[in-house]
């Protein structure tokens, strides 16, 4: 294990030095009950960037990013979100979570409500804003991920590939400064996959701050300014996307590399 | 096709057809329902047997030989040879089984140019009216203006019942609880106990779940206190042992006390039946809903209460349907009840007959049942309207 960390490579690419700082995590550690699921997490990430991260099952690609906006509670170590230091602080990590978005792998629309209400609910009850202004924004957003015509629907009437570009509308309504994208294609058939990907390449495109664990690799090589690749908890490598699948340092990115893409 | 069985190709797309129909007509439905083999014709055979044996009687019983109320009907009738169920009892002392012992009140209309006092029970009629007035555009889903409905219902109407019943301003004579009775104290009861546990069921419910301690335990220890005593017993106890400890002249009103056992009683188990629902629900729904940052009180208003009161509508209603029959328990304690006041009125020697009790007692229970039935079907419906389709 502790060969393992001093091997570790950790090479941050070179980024605009005027541009700000969106997240920064300083020696976060985290438990569940005795398990040490996460180890010294160091990240930083800047405003506009998008870093892919991946991993094998089980090496808490999930729980660090679901840090970020305090699904999860670390125990040690900082994060610090645009700014906003995440502790216990009720109040502070309703801000956070004001500013960063969420998509998860199993989409979790309100299957109670219609496209256009999931996608409304919180602008008009976190934000104050007034109900019609709410729905031109949704629309907006539906119009984007190419599904306005839907919008009067249920969840459940929805393909998977549908409903998971509506949770990335409904993230969108808020107007978010950063996203969390955590495997949001893998519960999808392969036909579906391209059409979500596709409105993340285009949110790529626009500049938004990304964070996306995920094993399309296509994608990554695509979009990502920085591949973060975690093992048993720790980040073991990350480089920029062309060196990180052409000359991985790391053992451990080898074999995954190895096993993934054949 | 070629020797080679393996490649294929679709030349032709198969064209939609209509699925094949199976049962034609009543017949056809007879013969696979009924008849579909030997045994299965035997057990209808048996069946139709059996129902021919018992419907008749009961069907004379009830209507055929029955006594109808009308012009010159005496308990002379009821008590005759072959006399079926007594209803000209149930019609002659319907007033007793609704109101119980509660005054006939004066109230003044104009007749043709005069005043005039007319002796009526229009107050609890007109907490009646004004219940049904309100409770039904508020259980109509279409209809707009729910929260004033419900303003109007949950908080004004309480206060009007109140104010009416008892009296004692507006010049309304004073009425005490003792002389509430019948059906009015029990849908008071019922819906009293309704109203009040459902949203208390809901907050115990929420409290048990709480990652507060003293909450935690509170709610805990309160539903399993609750939920270990029996219904008799709480009753008991709110009405003869909570006076022993109070200071001396100090009273709390007897169906207070019965309305307040009732409520918490059924709170508690309303409690279990909605946590039930909570932890059905998956938990990215409540993630889902604090990674767009809506808080706790939001979440659970907007997302997690609406869908797990919704999958145990079923529970919630069985709770209510229990609740409703359970309040016939506070005859026990003197409380006069409908089964009381069908009680009391079976002994009354003016309709004295062989049928005489029957036909209060099937009267009472028809009456319960219109209730719970009512209950169970506008909770199927309900089911029906919000059912949005696949769960997530
Ligand atoms: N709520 C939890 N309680 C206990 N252990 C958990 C919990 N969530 C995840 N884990 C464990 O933490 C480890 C990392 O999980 P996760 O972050 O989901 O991994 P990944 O997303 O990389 O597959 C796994 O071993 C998992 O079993
Ligand atoms: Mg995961």
């Amino acid at each position: 294990m502790t060969k393992q960390t001093q091997t570790a490579v950790k090479k941050p690419t070179a980024v605009d030095e005027n541009a700000d700082v969106a997240i920064e995590i300083i020696g976060m550690n985290k438990w569940f009950g005795d398990f040490h699921v996460l180890r010294d997490i160091d990240l930083k990430v800047m405003k506009g960037e998008r870093i892919v991260i991946a991993g094998p099952s089980g090496s808490g690609k999930s729980t660090l990013i679901r840090c970020i906006n305090r699904l999860e509670e670390h125990q040690q170590g900082q994060i610090i979100v645009d700014g906003t230091e995440l502790t216990s602080d009720i109040k502070k990590i309703d801000e956070v979570r004001r500013e960063v978005g969420m998509v998860f792998q199993h989409f979790n629309l309100f299957p109670h409500l219609s496209i256009l209400e999931n996608c409304t609910l919180a602008p008009i009850w976190v934000r104050g804003v007034p109900k019609a202004e709410a729905e031109e924004t949704a629309m907006h957003y539906l119009e984007r991920v190419k599904i306005p015509e839907q919008a009067l629907k249920y969840p459940g009437q929805l393909s998977g590939g549908q409903q998971q570009r509506v949770a990335i509308a409904r993230s969108l309504c808020m107007n978010p400064q950063i996203m969390l994208f955590d495997e949001p294609t893998s519960a999808l058939d392969p036909e579906m996959i391209k059409e979500v990907l596709d409105v993340m390449v285009s949110l790529a495109e626009d500049g938004m701050t990304m964070l996306v664990v995920t094993h399309e690799m296509g994608f990554a090589r695509q979009v990502a300014n920085q591949v973060v690749f975690m093992d048993q908890g720790q980040i073991v490598e990350q480089n920029n996307p062309e060196d990180f699948f052409s000359n991985p340092q790391h053992e451990r990115t080898k074999e995954f590399l190895s096993q993934i893409l054949h | 096709m070629a020797k080679n069985n393996l490649a294929y190709v679709r030349t032709e797309i198969v064209p939609e057809s209509p699925a094949p129909n199976l049962s034609k007509g009543i017949l056809g439905w007879m013969k696979n329902n009924l008849f579909s083999s030997i045994s299965n014709t035997i057990m209808t055979i048996l069946g139709a047997l059996f129902l021919m044996w018992v419907l008749p009687p009961i069907y004379g019983f009830l209507f055929g030989n029955a006594v109808w109320p009308g012009e010159g009907v005496t308990v002379e009738d009821c008590r005759a040879k072959g006399a079926g169920a007594c209803w000209a009892y149930i019609d002659d002392r319907m007033t007793f089984f609704i109101y119980g012992f509660f005054p006939k009140d004066a109230y003044w209309v104009t007749q043709e140019g005069f005043i005039a006092s007319i002796m009526q029970y229009w107050r609890v009629n007109a907490v009646f009216a004004v219940g049904t007035l309100l409770i039904v555009p508020l259980m109509w889903p279409d209809l707009k203006y729910k929260l004033l409905n419900s303003i109007l219902f949950f908080v004004v109407y309480p206060v009007f019942v109140f104010y009416m019943l008892t009296g004692g301003v507006f010049g309304l004579e004073e009425v005490p609880t003792v002389k509430w009775g019948g059906l009015t104290v029990t849908l008071i009861i019922g819906l009293v106990g309704i109203v009040v546990s459902l949203p208390l069921g809901i907050i115990l419910a929420l409290g048990r779940q709480s990652k507060m301690p003293i909450i935690k335990s509170f709610c805990i220890m309160f539903i399993e206190v609750w939920r270990a005593v029996p219904l008799i017993t709480v009753l008991f106890m709110a009405s003869v042992m909570l006076p022993l400890f109070m200071p001396v002249g100090m009273t709390i009103d007897k169906l207070l006390r019965a309305l307040v056992g009732v409520s918490l009683f059924s709170a508690a188990y309303m409690a279990e039946v909605v946590r039930g629902g909570l932890q059905a629900l998956p938990k990215g729904q409540s993630e889902a809903a604090a990674s767009l940052g809506l808080n706790y009180w939001k979440s659970m208003g907007f997302i997690i209460l609406p869908q797990a009161l919704k999958h145990v509508i079923p529970g919630i209603v069985n709770s209510f349907i229990a609740l409703f029959k359970d309040t016939s328990l506070v005859a026990i304690v003197g409380i006069f009840d409908l089964l009381r006041a069908t009680q009391i009125a079976n002994l009354n020697l003016d309709w004295a007959s062989k049928n005489q009790a029957i036909s209060g007692y099937i009267f009472a229970a028809a009456i319960f049942w219109l209730f719970c039935f009512g209950m169970s079907r506008y909770s199927i419906m309900m089911e029906r309207r919000l059912d949005t389709g696949h769960k997530n």
